[in-house]
């Protein structure tokens, strides 16, 4: 097609992913593709690989095999000891320096404040001044509703206004695409609501988003795409009317229907 | 009871109390800074190292500082005059010096005790904290001194002043190698009065005052620290 448009390269783009642990076979050839603003949820049952494959996004697991291509830039793997790794260290550091990462069990940094929490990347990894950091940071406190805390201790603050946090922590950096990982699995249920109004509030200004989750009603509401992994593949694809409603999959079928 | 020679023997025990406090400083300081990558290694490796950073722990815990230091004084100390050309080098009044040699195993003692305790500090640091740093695109290094350093020393900071106020009741063992610390001012004193307890009494009191300073200062500096977490 020769008078086609050159399209947008995805915001984000993962091909054919592959992870071994030992002799597990865990991801078998796993791609997502996200344009800007798009939701994707990544839906399965535990050890179906989903956790996996959002931490190999960002190289905290290492790739058996596979590629990732972040604003149509590809990361350079090379073989390492567990898998491939980044051949470029700056590489990679710009890489997850625009993936946004909030992880099940929140991971703030318990010897600062809330306000040190989020400003620690911008000043560290984005060369912001301290001012600007500052500023920067309560506005997202702000707006996760968290201003009044920014002096607290993550110790002191409840599971789900330590993910607000982390959430906040992650916008400071400003990222292309936030990773999602199971962000309310370790929330008790009435801190759970409280989170997910965040998250949907970022779906809704149009933020790229990968999000690994078990609540199967907000995935079906806030996504573009679900996936339904099912050891290691993709077993179902498709926008949430069809993977929740009509999914061509038996096994997928099933699983909604069992967690609904 | 006699402490007539108080008032006589008071700027001695001045400069000893500076010497004790010089030595206990730069031991602590010189300790830490083997103790900070003698603890890391032995958590990221590699092996080669991490096996050494054990076997130096390992020999400085199982072998009396009292040893330690006369074989770097009396051992080390014996060996460098034969360097061909070391007089006339920059070191040399350095070298002629015991109190040097003193810091010297002082500080290998710390940093073989704390550098145990460094380790057990990285490895207790919760790896998801250090994950969120790494997923943030931080450097090794900057993960190193803004986070896991910082945490690690956190948990461990009382610990680790109990440690130091151990240190400081060990630095008599100075006085067995010419070092004119407070002990050994106090044994000057005995010398040349004849006075066997009080000068020792004394001394004891002298060093109870400075635990005492201590635990005050340490108790101040982990009360800045954040509250560990419930």
């Amino acid at each position: 097609m020769p008078d086609a448009p050159v399209p947008l390269p995805p915001a984000i783009e993962v091909r054919d992913l592959h992870k071994h642990f030992g002799t597990a076979h865990v991801l078998r050839g796993v791609g997502v593709a996200a344009q800007d603003g798009d939701v994707v949820s990544l839906i399965g049952s535990s050890g179906s690989g989903k956790s996996t494959f959002l931490r190999c996004i960002n190289m905290l697991e290492a790739p058996t095999s596979g590629q990732i291509h972040l604003g149509g830039e590809q990361l350079i793997l090379k073989p390492g000891r567990d898998g491939l790794v980044a051949r470029d260290r700056r590489q990679l550091e710009g890489f997850r320096a625009r993936l946004g990462m909030v992880f099940q069990s929140f991971n703030l940094w318990q010897h600062m404040t809330v306000l040190q929490n989020v400003i620690e990347g911008p000043m560290q990894i984005l060369g912001l001044g301290r001012a600007e950091a500052i500023a920067r940071a309560e506005a997202h406190l702000a707006r996760v509703g968290l201003w009044e805390k920014r002096d607290a201790y993550p110790a002191y603050l409840s599971g789900g206004q330590q993910q607000r946090v982390a959430i906040a922590r992650a916008l400071a950096m400003d990222p292309q695409v936030m990773l999602f990982d199971e962000p309310t699995s370790a929330l008790d249920p009435e801190l759970v609501g409280e989170v997910l109004k965040v998250i949907r509030e970022l779906a809704d200004e149009g933020r790229t988003m990968l999000l690994v989750t078990h609540e199967m009603r907000f995935a079906r509401d806030v996504s573009s795409k679900v996936l339904y992994l099912h050891q290691g593949q993709i077993e179902e694809e498709g926008p949430p009317e069809q993977v929740f409603g009509a999914p061509l999959s038996d096994r997928c079928r099933a699983f909604v229907a069992s967690v609904h | 009871m006699e402490w007539y020679w108080i008032p006589e023997y008071a700027p001695k025990f001045l400069e000893g109390l500076w010497i004790t406090l010089q030595l206990l400083g730069l031991s602590i300081f010189f300790g830490m800074a083997l103790a900070i990558p003698i603890g890391l290694v032995q958590v990221t490796g590699p092996w080669p190292l991490a096996w050494a950073a054990r076997a130096f722990c390992t020999v400085i815990r199982g072998t009396p500082l009292l040893i330690q230091l006369w074989l770097i004084y009396y051992g080390l100390g014996s060996l460098f005059p034969f360097i061909p050309g070391i007089r006339e080098t920059l070191i040399w009044p350095l070298l002629r010096e015991a109190f040097p040699y003193a810091v010297v195993a002082f500080s290998l003692s710390v940093a073989g005790y704390e550098g145990e305790i460094m380790r057990g500090a990285f490895r207790g640091v919760p790896r998801g904290e250090l994950e969120a740093a790494r997923a943030m695109g931080m450097s090794p290094f900057t993960v190193l001194r803004r986070i896991w350093l910082p945490r690690a020393l956190q948990n461990v900071f009382p610990t680790l002043a109990g440690e130091f106020i151990l240190t400081l009741k060990s630095t008599p063992l100075a006085a067995t190698i010419t070092v004119f610390e407070v002990y050994g001012v106090g044994g000057i004193v005995r010398q040349e009065t004849y006075r066997i307890y009080e000068p020792l009494l004394f001394v004891a009191l002298i060093y109870l005052c400075l635990t005492f300073v201590l635990v005050v200062a340490f108790r101040l500096m982990e009360r800045r620290l954040p509250r560990r977490t419930a």
